[in-house]
């Protein structure tokens, strides 16, 4: 039981703003809630939309049909009322625009109107939320405390000013339908746990901060910016340096020096920008600088879809750069796992003095849902340098040893010894060398780190029947997943059970070097095997075929910039099976 | 103090390294020797200096010097100097580069490192023509000279590093000449206590493959201001020896006027701490959760 809410209108008219507080009072309320962005690359105009979709358990992906449309212009109510239930209603302004005679499910209410009587036509957002709150059989009581905070340290009067608003609005719509939409059950069932309602890009900046990021420098690009937003607004606060480089290029090699002069550092960026960084990315290979990339994807090539989401940088991330390095690749699954996952990436680039690249995407980014709240006490902030007491003397920034991690020291660490770091193949000193022998040495030095690094990656998660399947007894569906895509499997398996079928999720979020025991273990006991991915050409299924030889049966891509529901994943499923 | 110089040798000759790859006759060497001796008239412990460089005969210069040293890619020489500033502004960090590097593939950097202010000395070894990957024409190169690629003479006129740095609003800005190896040291000295990004452009001979400006066309033209013939505050009088070529080139430092750092207006960096010493406590942000309840 869920209730799906869609709200749409042309850019700038603040649909995220209605989206959010009605998010955040339902997480308050104590439901579990879900809201994804479906925007498009302009200031204003077009078209955008938020889908709300909220249940007694959170959801991890939108629903198909609407319980609930608010059509801030006619242009919403003709492109989504396909996906409207027939016992839903539609919220509408009807000195704006009217709906079709035949159409019975309109609740009218004076959206502009009832905002400039209440103080100013901004405020019609507000109105807005107030009519959905009685349709879903809601007080106000919430939404005020919200607004009152959302306001707080502006003038009295624009708080009384929405209040009002949200009255008008919640008495108008009041008059067709009260609490005419069913509720879900809550989340909470009365324990009372208090749940955090964020987005993927803010989880990320509270993970990066709280696990000692101290620089980040950044080209803003989407869905990668809402990052450098977060993390600049919290600049006093938490003393990182928040610095908008030139460009990518810049963004990266700024970062690499922060890191290597001693700051855990980070970058961010999406597909063009990551292109641009690459080389960066080299070079942090061959300096052994520890590095946090995160590569939010969007659709490419080249500027492609830049509001929209995709899942077709993963060769890029697993290959992108010259040469031959140790690199390792993340994703970010859910919110609820990406705050200690981004933290994994930071310990990884310290432990094996390597760049890590995190990939998110437009879906993750945008994305806000109800979570509880994290356990700090679980990121890990060792720095993995090198002390007085062992240090060898004098200091070889690139000292051979047996697993290909060398003592890191910091210029300026330790009074009389330098370091040097160099892009030139160099000698353990960090000196120019061209020597055959010594450049073998020092490649086979940073591979050796590739052992210890493949058994830090976590195998896949397992989700629904999956036991079964590896004791062989198999038969059933095994789907096959890796990052954002993980809510809408979840639910696809939880379906396909549901209806008698057996099913099995295997879901990556740490992708390279490739965890593949428990898959390789899997795979061959599925009657049916599906990669599941949102993308073109399959880039996680080959990886799984030029790793272990092993094919899926089935692959499902979706590839229009816009992330799977739970339902087109199922009717894939189901013609097949 | 264990870690200034009264512990750790500091004199010109601790910081050269023996070995340089640098062909006989290069005005590396005397760039190089006026370095050592410009880090050691400071008294600069080698562990407290940072020299980032990008690719390219000079820079190789960290190879050669015993201090820290970050050598980068090329035209990238900038950046990684930014971040490490940014991360212990207890170091002194020092750029070194060649035209190419810094003008060529690193222009986007050098034009917005200017407007960010980073305390950073920058001294390009300029002689006007890219040595490491064999004679073509820098941007500095002039128009006419014929190389492998230009094969019927440059044809684009060259940039003037030092009009373009006044123009972007840099607030020190000085010109040398490699044969000038006391001026050079003098300079240098000058640029790394100047709060604020300093560039010094190092006109300097290729032997091998500037069959123009070399060391004797260089010899004839350049000519050191004079005292009191020029105010270092007087921007247009600034741009109007950066822009002075020809018979006679003037040398020395043409503007000199501090404005806030990079690292002063960063929010994070006014508390003083280093960055990179803060410690880390997961716990103690917990609260940054709070916001999204």
């Amino acid at each position: 039981m869920d209730v799906n809410i869609l709200i749409g209108g042309a850019a700038g008219q603040g649909m995220d703003t209605i989206a959010h507080l009605l998010g955040k009072a339902l997480t308050r309320e104590g439901y579990g809630v879900f809201l994804s962005k479906d925007y498009m690359s302009r200031v204003r105009g077009g078209h955008n939309f938020a889908w709300l979709r909220f249940a007694g358990r959170t959801p991890g992906a939108a629903g198909e049909k609407a319980h609930i449309i608010v059509a801030l212009n006619e242009e919403t109510y003709r492109l989504h009322r396909e996906k409207l239930l027939d016992s839903g209603r539609v919220i509408f302004d009807p000195e704006l625009f009217a709906l079709p005679q035949q159409e019975q499910r309109g609740v009218p209410v004076r959206l502009r109107a009832l905002a400039r009587e209440a103080g100013g036509p901004l405020m019609a957002n507000t109105v807005a939320v107030g009519a959905l709150l009685v349709l879903l059989g809601f007080k106000t009581a919430v939404l005020e405390k919200l607004l009152a905070e959302t306001f707080a340290g502006k003038d009295d009067r624009v708080t009384a000013q929405n209040i009002a608003a949200l009255h008008s609005g919640y008495n108008e719509a009041a008059a067709f339908c009260h609490d005419c939409i069913a509720l879900p059950p809550w989340r909470s069932a009365g324990n009372g746990e208090r749940y955090l309602f964020l987005d993927g890009n803010q989880v990320l900046g509270i993970s990066a901060l709280a696990g000692g990021c101290r620089f980040f420098s950044a080209y803003p690009m989407t869905p990668s910016t809402g990052i450098m937003t977060y993390l600049a607004k919290n600049q006093h606060r938490c003393g990182i340096v928040v610095e908008q480089a030139e460009d990518e290029i810049a963004a990266i090699n700024m970062a690499l020096g922060a890191s290597f002069a001693g700051a855990r550092a980070m970058t961010a960026t999406s597909g063009g920008g990551y292109a641009l960084m690459v080389e960066g990315l080299s070079l942090a290979g061959m300096t052994e600088t520890p590095l946090v990339i995160v590569l939010a994807m969007r659709p490419g090539p080249a500027t492609g879809l830049p509001t929209r989401t995709e899942q077709g940088d993963l060769d890029f991330a697993l290959y992108g750069g010259h040469g031959e390095f140790p690199r390792a690749v993340l994703s970010a699954t859910n919110l609820e796992d990406a705050f200690y996952r981004l933290n994994k990436a930071f310990d990884l680039a310290d432990r094996f003095q390597i760049p890590v690249i995190f990939l998110s995407d437009q879906h993750f980014a945008d994305t806000a849902r109800a979570v509880p709240p994290y356990d700090f006490s679980r990121l890990r902030s060792e720095r993995y340098l090198a002390d007085d007491a062992t240090l060898l003397r004098p200091y070889l920034r690139y000292r051979l040893t047996p697993g290909g991690v060398s003592p890191r020291a910091l210029p300026g660490q330790f009074p009389g010894e330098v370091v040097l770091a160099d892009s030139d193949e160099h000698d353990e000193a960090g000196h120019i060398i061209e020597e055959a022998a010594a450049r073998r040495q020092m490649l086979e030095k940073r591979l050796a780190k590739l052992p210890a690094l493949a058994a830090a990656m976590d195998e896949p998660l397992i989700y629904g029947d999956g036991e079964n399947e590896v004791s062989g007894t198999g038969g059933g569906i095994l789907l096959v997943g890796w990052g954002s895509t993980l809510g809408a499997l979840q639910e696809a398996v939880d379906l396909l059970r549901a209806s008698g079928n057996r099913a099995t999720l295997l879901h990556f979020s740490d992708i390279w070097p490739l965890p593949a025991g428990r898959i390789t273990a899997m795979l061959p006991q599925a009657r049916h095997s599906f990669c599941v991915e949102n993308n073109a050409t399959g880039q996680f299924a080959a990886l799984l075929r030029r790793s272990t030889g092993m094919e899926f049966h089935h692959q499902i891509r979706k590839y229009d910039g816009r992330p799977f529901t739970p339902g087109e994943i199922i009717r894939e499923v189901l013609d097949h099976v | 103090m264990s870690d200034s110089c009264n512990n750790i040798k500091c004199r010109a000759e601790d910081y050269l390294l023996p070995e340089t790859a640098w062909c006989p006759g290069c005005g590396n060497f005397a760039i190089r020797e006026a370095l050592a001796a410009a880090l050691a008239a400071l008294q600069l412990p080698p562990h407290r200096i940072l020299l980032c460089s990008g690719i390219g005969q000079a820079a190789k210069m960290p190879h050669y010097i015993r201090v820290n040293g970050f050598n980068g890619l090329h035209g990238r020489a900038l950046p990684p100097a930014v971040g490490a500033r940014a991360a212990n502004t207890e170091l002194t960090v020092i750029v070194e580069s060649g035209d190419g590097d810094s003008y060529g593939e690193g222009g986007n950097h050098f034009i917005h490192n200017i407007r960010r202010n980073p305390n950073i000395a920058h001294f390009v070894h300029n002689n006007q023509v890219y040595g490491l990957t064999k004679g073509q024409a820098s941007p500095t190169s002039e128009q006419g000279m014929k190389t492998g690629v230009q094969v019927e003479g440059v044809v684009h006129p060259p940039l003037n590093p030092l009009a373009l740095a006044l123009v972007a609003g840099a607030g020190f800005v000085a010109r040398c000449f490699s044969g000038e190896k006391g001026h050079l040291q003098e300079t240098m000295q000058a640029a790394i206590q100047f709060p604020g990004y300093a560039l010094v452009d190092i006109l300097q001979p290729c032997v091998v493959f500037n069959k123009l400006n070399t060391f004797a066309w260089y010899k004839k033209r350049v000519r050191p201001l004079r005292a009191n013939e020029h105010v270092e505050t007087d921007w247009h009088a600034a741009l109007r020896l950066a822009r002075t070529w020809g018979e006679e080139i003037p040398i020395g430092i043409f503007y000199r006027v501090p404005r806030p750092t990079f690292e002063e207006q960063s929010p994070a960096l006014r508390g003083g701490e280093q960055l990179a010493l803060r410690s880390l406590d997961p716990l103690s942000l917990a609260e940054l959760q709070d916001e999204f309840y």
